[in-house]
């Protein structure tokens, strides 16, 4: 393992100490916690807290601020933050309006969350979840926990972002959060696995020629493995998969999020949203936006993967509202 | 030093000295972190349960494990066995700790599991290992065994519940999202339940050994 880290148990920590350092305009550190919340807050409007294992970065921190998040928790590498951290969270960004949770659709996070959510049920504060579930690479059958939350939940963030400080209720927050949700598809793949650093090795192996198709963002395997093909054909299988489920109509407005997995260089993200934007245009669908870049990493893994959101006239108005975070910044 | 600890330890020292095979277990059908978060909460388990009085409960020291496990450990194993020990802790209250107090603080823990997971027997998770060994150490102790047969019983049978999670598909958990890939792979919760009874177990034999 070669990383720029000084102990691998201390990484969460001191990353931290780095957003805030960097960042003090934006986020603040609830003491003793794990909890990054805004500079200013907590403020008279319904809050969001989201966050899940570290690795992911920009996710969370990098979402807190105006128009986004109030509060992100950071668990250790890959795992989700355990109930009291995120129960600090709720505690130190409630404004009085309530707190929606934004999770993703993994069983430790959804755990971890409710039981989190319990804790501030019984000290009076109003609190929401929504699950988020884009990844089409998996099944969606009765008898599975369901789709896995990725890259698509950052819209979520966005727009339901956006919903808050429009000065939307709980209840009116939510409702835009699970519209997202609902109109959201994402999928990615994998040329190269990552390494938790308390791990010391990658959590897989693939040979020289092999992709990784449908994976996860915390390293773990994806639906099937393949041999390489080019950029063209692996995101023509990517956007098959996303436009099955959800099929966009001549006419359709939609956003779309190229969200690199941290390894990979931006020159390849582009050329993989030229093809989506060849790919959109071909069905008649209107891209009203589109987002290239690290977002909603996996540490160092190659790849990449695509989020697809449907609009409609309140998703876009709320998409296309002002942002102002650490690692989003829209005007 | 009270017996629980002392057991806590040595349940602690069981999972630390597996936790790279936990890990790999995990890295096959998951993403890599089962041992480590383990090792990490045991780790906090035994130094939070060493500032307890010599003389605490069975209770107080499961719920102590418990809480220390939820708010040090994440994932799903983190709420998984936390809540699994204050249900056992809850059981155990001022009671002495007999065969009959073991089956009632184990089936405690089982459904405390299923109420969290949201999991049943079956699913390719610890259950598959917890479920058998509870039966097969009622079964023992409703036979009038000695307890230390019946914990043989019991992890025998988990034994055999983890070489179970081999053969079946993932339908919960991280696991659930490779489908049929599962198949073939051991269940990293499983093995770490045995682990903990195998502990506990041996744990069991040595002090009798002791006392006697």
């Amino acid at each position: 393992m070669k990383k720029i880290i000084n102990h691998p148990e201390q990484v969460v920590e001191e990353m931290l100490e780095g957003i805030v350092s960097a960042h003090p305009q934006y986020v603040k550190r609830v003491q003793g916690f794990n909890v990054l919340t805004r500079a200013g807050g907590p403020s008279a409007k319904v809050a969001l807290v989201s966050g899940g294992g570290s690795g992911h970065e920009p996710s969370h921190g990098g979402f807190v601020g105006r128009g986004m998040l109030d509060g992100a928790v950071a668990g250790a590498v890959f795992t989700s933050p355990t109930p009291d951290q995120v129960f600090e969270a709720v505690k130190a960004v409630d404004g009085g309006k309530g707190v929606l949770l934004v999770i993703k659709n993994y069983t430790g996070d959804v755990m971890n969350f409710e039981m989190a959510a319990e804790m501030a049920e019984a000290e009076n504060i109003q609190v929401e979840k929504v699950v988020v579930n884009d990844d089409v690479a998996v099944e969606n059958s009765t008898w599975t926990t369901g789709r896995r939350g990725i890259a698509g939940t950052v819209f979520v963030h966005k727009l339901a972002g956006a919903k808050a400080e429009a000065g939307g209720t709980l209840a009116e927050v939510k409702r835009v959060a699970e519209k997202v949700v609902a109109n959201v598809r994402s999928m990615g793949m994998a040329l190269a696995p990552c390494t938790v650093p308390a791990a010391g090795k990658p959590s897989f192996t693939l040979a020289e020629n092999e992709i990784e198709i449908g994976m996860g963002i915390h390293g773990e395997p994806g639906t099937h493995r393949e041999a390489i093909r080019s950029a063209d054909e692996i995101v023509d299988h990517l956007m098959e998969k996303i436009l099955a489920d959800s099929p966009v109509a001549a006419g359709q407005e939609v956003a779309v999020l190229v969200n690199g997995l941290g390894g990979t260089p931006t020159m390849e993200l582009y050329i993989v949203s030229r093809k989506v934007a060849q790919m959109l245009a071909g069905k008649g669908a209107k891209t009203v936006k589109t987002f290239v870049g690290n977002y909603m990493t996996s540490l160092e893994m190659a790849g990449f993967s695509i989020s697809v959101l449907k609009l409609d006239g309140e998703l876009k108005e709320l998409l296309l509202a002002p942002a102002d975070t650490p690692a989003f910044v829209q005007f | 030093m009270s017996v629980a600890i002392s057991a806590l330890e040595a349940v602690s020292e069981a999972i630390g000295r597996n936790k790279e095979y936990l890990t790999s277990l995990d890295a096959a059908i998951g993403d890599a972190d089962h041992g480590i978060n383990m090792a990490r909460g045991f780790d906090a388990v035994v130094a939070k349960a060493r500032t307890l009085p010599p003389d605490a409960d069975v209770g107080t020291v499961l719920k102590t494990a418990g809480m220390t496990l939820i708010s040090t450990v994440g994932g799903a194993a983190g709420p998984l066995y936390g809540t699994a020990f204050l249900r056992a802790a809850g059981t155990a209250q001022g009671a002495a700790i007999d065969g009959a107090a073991v089956i009632r603080m184990l089936e405690a823990a089982i459904n405390g599991i299923k109420e969290r997971g949201k999991a049943v027997r079956g699913e390719k998770t610890m259950l598959d290992a917890l479920e058998p060994a509870v039966e097969a150490f009622a079964d023992r102790y409703k036979a009038g065994r000695p307890l230390v047969e019946c914990l043989d019983a019991a992890c025998e049978a988990a034994d055999k519940g983890v070489a179970f999670t081999k053969t079946i598909i993932a339908t919960k958990g991280r696991a659930s999202y490779l489908g049929e890939r599962s198949i073939g792979h051991q269940d990293p919760g499983a093995t770490s339940s045995f682990i903990i009874l195998k502990a506990l177990a041996d744990f069991c034999r040595q002090y009798e050994s002791g006392e006697n």
